[in-house]
């Protein structure tokens, strides 16, 4: 399998915090490949580097052989990379309906309005907010709010979909039920890139783990090996849910 | 969930064939709204001319010029969230250019007219360029900015007759039959280019193009991640937003047979198109022409009043504050609020 | 070359003024992210309010400047919760909008009771004299008290509990409910505070120019110039900024026409806003 995504020495600084250090990865096609690491580690960083909404001061990204580094993000949004945010950010007076019919007229299939209204259709139902269709983004509840996060990403058929902690702040059937549904993005071909702190979920979704920590990166492997590895343990020390997966990982 | 999401989005697109723009505009045709535009601006047109009302036809007149920029700047308003408070700047810039072609260089009207409007939008492109990069106030402000630069530019400008600005004499109305006929002949134009404007604006919200916009005016980042073209978006629709207040401007200075700086790019007139656009009801295509009846209405009876002429100003002010701050869909954002039906008559 | 000089330092004085003006609407932009587009109708009504007091009571008009900085506070609250609350957290356009009317509603009213003739604060102040150039006594009051006036500005958000609620509320509204701060009112003295150095930088340029109703702005342009110069929400940009701005009216005063002031001033906020746009003077914030 090649890689989808490569992001090689990528490096960004704020005043003089260094988000991002030289950190080098990649994304295999059809895996999904978790990120994790303390707070302040960088992460969402990350994610604003890849799909273009902050540039890097060095370091290249390179998305299906094509160098995307420094593209704004309706650019990135193109080639196909789409972001679920862990600040949800829906267009609020717009429909549910409507949010995902811009995902899928602006995203990799650039679609029709038509079509896009039938796939938006298609997907809401699949998240579960078939019934809710045209209610209004700002009426939704935060669950409702956090799945058009994510069925406004998959609208566009993305080819790598950015998970940015979209299980936080659900309960265990919720999280139970999102697992599930990741895994069925997987199923269907898209890529995905993942930032979690529900560590049970995250060891138990990711083919593999990259670990970051002060912007760089400390570990990256399977999950079993990155749960066995001492320097993680060390970067968690104290951190009881990451003691508890490694005890309860498989 | 038995069925991937994936596979979902594959089902629904294969199932629907791909739509050619013409058959999702015959989709639209469809529906009975724009035949209501259609048949309204022919009812504003004929009307006065069948009662041979004068006094009819210039307040229509007035009001279709009301209409024409309160509904071009919804574009912007509306559809991207863009403030533009120095909107005026089109339709003075617009004036003074189809004047000047008529009168100078002796071309027909609607050429003038047309041509005018295409040059206002090619500068809004350019000028839009730079100042949309700005957010919010900034953009506003700078939009004040444009408008007072052009007219401190006019006033200086010699061959548009600087500060006294450019007079026509009856010979200017003679390709249209005298001046008689030209004054209905500039009103049928204006009323076309109103019943034009809402068309245009009805096309847009209907558009790909105008989901696109509409996204921007919700949270332009989230947009921009999403895939729409913020940059070009905007500039593209600063400049369709000029083109007919510049055709408008170009016919309605024509008829009132003078142009002169203080009155071409008046700010009161700029912020009293965002009255009216609030009033009515922003985001909506009839909002505009609502908005537009109503403030009229108000705005005459406040002239004649002696109490409150001279506090024009004031009252604006206040009915723009109170429809900010407890009806901020406007008169037509409560009426689809409370008649949901009504939506698919009245956009 | 000295003409000029004296002409920068002038510059200095009058720009401390304007750096004080722009304070009250860069405090309030950055604490609520609310643009206030009333800010020049206010500067207006601090003009007027020593007017007034002036030539009622015959007074120095610098005795009014307490008065004007409580009064203006008072104004400010009522004009927050009457108008400013409701669209806090609404899209930008709103405020926008909101403040805007407002300043209708100021200019009209004042168009109405006071016409659009100029008025005047007259004060006689001896001023000094090095090699021959004179630096108007009005000037360097006016410099001093605005200095001070910052001064204390600074003294009250750095130390005191009020100036360290308003700066909580600044940083992030949601952290400082749940610690228990009262944001509205703590949004509401904020704007107060506002709109009192707005009010009082009025009471101020009243005393070094004529003025009519419809000045405001021209000083409204001139505070979201230093704003932008100085940075969103930065009290001490703020009066830096207008230092600055003083200081390019200075040099800019002696060679151009004065009609082409406003000109200068907007080109210079539309370029810093492009190639700066956290602000010449913001120091860099993580």
């Amino acid at each position: 399998m090649s890689a989808l995504l490569e992001v090689t020495h990528l490096s960004r600084r704020f005043g003089g915090v260094h988000a991002v250090s030289d950190l080098s990865f990649s994304v295999d096609e059809g895996e999904i490949l978790g990120v994790i690491g303390p707070n302040g580690a960088g992460k969402s960083t990350l994610f604003n580097l890849i799909n273009g909404v902050v540039p890097p001061d060095a370091g290249r990204i390179v998305f299906d052989g094509v160098d995307i580094t420094g593209e704004p993000p309706y650019a990135v949004a193109r080639r196909g990379i789409a972001r679920a945010h862990q600040i949800m950010q829906p267009l609020l007076g717009l429909t549910v309906l409507e949010n995902c019919m811009v995902g899928a007229c602006f995203g990799r299939e650039n679609m029709s309005l038509a079509d896009a209204r039938a796939a938006a259709r298609e997907v809401a139902q699949s998240v579960g907010l078939g019934d809710r269709v045209d209610t209004l983004a700002g009426a939704l509840t935060t669950a409702g709010k956090k799945r058009l996060e994510m069925a406004r990403a998959l609208s566009a058929r993305p080819r790598l979909l950015l998970l940015d902690e979209v299980l936080a702040g659900l309960n265990p059937t919720e999280i139970a039920h999102m697992i599930e549904t990741i895994r069925g993005i997987r199923r269907s071909g898209i890529t995905i890139l993942m930032i979690e702190h529900v560590m049970r979920a995250i060891m138990s979704l990711s083919d593999r783990i990259v670990v970051l920590n002060l912007g760089r990166k400390l570990a990256e492997g399977r999950p079993r090996e990155i749960a066995e590895n001492p320097d993680v343990i060390k970067a968690y020390l104290g951190d009881s849910k990451l003691l508890a997966a490694v005890e309860a990982a498989p | 969930m038995n069925e991937t999401v994936s596979q979902a989005v594959a089902k629904a697109a294969a199932a629907r064939p791909q739509h050619a723009l013409g058959e999702e505009l015959l989709r639209q045709l469809r529906r009975p709204f724009p035949w209501l535009v259609v048949a309204f601006t022919l009812l504003c047109g004929f009307v006065p001319y069948l009662t041979d009302d004068v006094g009819l036809r210039e307040s229509l007149l007035l009001a279709a010029v009301y209409v024409t920029l309160a509904s071009n700047l919804n574009l912007m308003i509306g559809f991207a969230g863009y403030v533009n408070f120095g909107n005026i700047v089109f339709f003075g810039l617009g004036g003074y250019i189809g004047v000047y072609l008529a009168t100078s260089w002796h071309v027909n009207l609607v050429a003038a007219s047309l041509a005018a409007g295409v040059l206002v939008g090619f500068l809004a492109y350019l000028f839009g360029l730079g100042i949309l990069r700005l957010r919010g106030a900034f953009f506003a402000l700078a939009t004040i900015g444009v408008n007072e630069a052009v007219r401190a530019f006019v006033t200086n400008f010699e061959p548009w007759g600087g500060a006294t600005g450019i007079y026509l004499s009856m010979d200017a109305y003679a390709p249209l039959g005298g001046p008689m006929a030209g004054l209905w002949i500039c009103y049928f134009l204006l009323v076309a280019v109103m019943g034009l404007s809402l068309l245009l604006a009805y096309a847009i919200k209907t558009s790909k193009f105008g989901l696109g916009l509409l996204a921007i005016g919700q949270n332009e980042d989230a947009a921009a991640v999403l895939g729409v073209p913020t940059p070009l978006y905007k500039a593209i629709i600063y400049s369709v937003s000029g083109f007919f207040p510049a055709v408008a401007g170009s016919l309605y200075f024509f008829k009132s047979g003078i142009i002169e700086p203080t009155s071409a790019f008046d700010l009161t007139a700029s912020i009293e198109s965002i009255v009216m656009l609030m009033l009515g009801g922003a985001q909506t295509i009839t909002g505009p022409v609502i908005g537009a009846f109503l403030y009229e209405e108000l705005r005459g009876y406040l002239l004649v009043s002696q109490t409150f002429s001279h506090l024009q100003l004031v009252l604006a002010g206040a009915l723009l504050l109170l429809i900010v701050l407890f009806v901020p869909g406007g008169f037509m954002g409560w009426l689809h609020t409370r008649l949901p039906w009504l939506r698919r008559w009245l956009e | 070359m000295i003409g000029i000089l004296a002409s920068v330092i002038d510059g200095v004085l009058v720009g401390a003024v304007y750096g004080l003006a722009a304070m009250g609407l860069t405090l309030i932009w950055g604490v609520m992210n609310v643009i206030n587009l009333s800010h020049g109708a206010i500067i207006v009504l601090g003009m007027f309010v020593v007017y007034f007091l002036t030539s009622a009571t015959g007074a120095s008009a610098y005795l009014g400047v307490p008065l004007v900085l409580a009064l203006g506070f008072a104004a400010g609250v009522v004009i927050y919760w009457v108008s400013v609350n409701r669209v806090i957290g609404q899209p930008i356009l709103m405020s926008l909008l909101a403040t805007f009317a407002l300043n209708m509603v100021i200019i009209g009213l004042g168009t109405a009771a006071w016409t659009t003739s100029p008025y005047n604060v007259p004060v006689s102040l001896p001023g000094i004299t090095v090699r021959g150039y004179t630096f108007t006594g009005t000037h360097i009051m006016a410099a001093i008290i605005a200095v001070v006036i910052a001064a204390a500005l600074y003294l009250f958000l750095r130390y005191t509990r009020p100036g360290k609620a308003i700066r909580a509320v600044a940083g992030n509204r949601d952290a400082a409910e749940l610690n228990g701060i009262p944001t509205r009112q703590v949004l509401s003295m904020a704007f107060g505070l506002g709109v009192a150095l707005a009010c009082v930088s009025g009471a101020l340029i009243a005393t070094l120019f004529p003025f009519t109703v419809l000045s405001g702005g021209s000083y409204q342009l001139k505070s979201f110039v230093v704003t932008v110069l100085g940075g969103l929400g930065n009290p001490a940009g703020a009066l830096m900024g207008g230092i600055a701005l003083g200081v390019v009216e200075g040099l800019a005063t002696p060679f151009t026409p004065v009609s082409w002031t406003p000109i200068i001033e907007f080109g210079l906020f539309v370029i810093t806003l492009i190639a700066f746009p956290r602000g010449i003077f913001a120091f860099s914030r993580a």
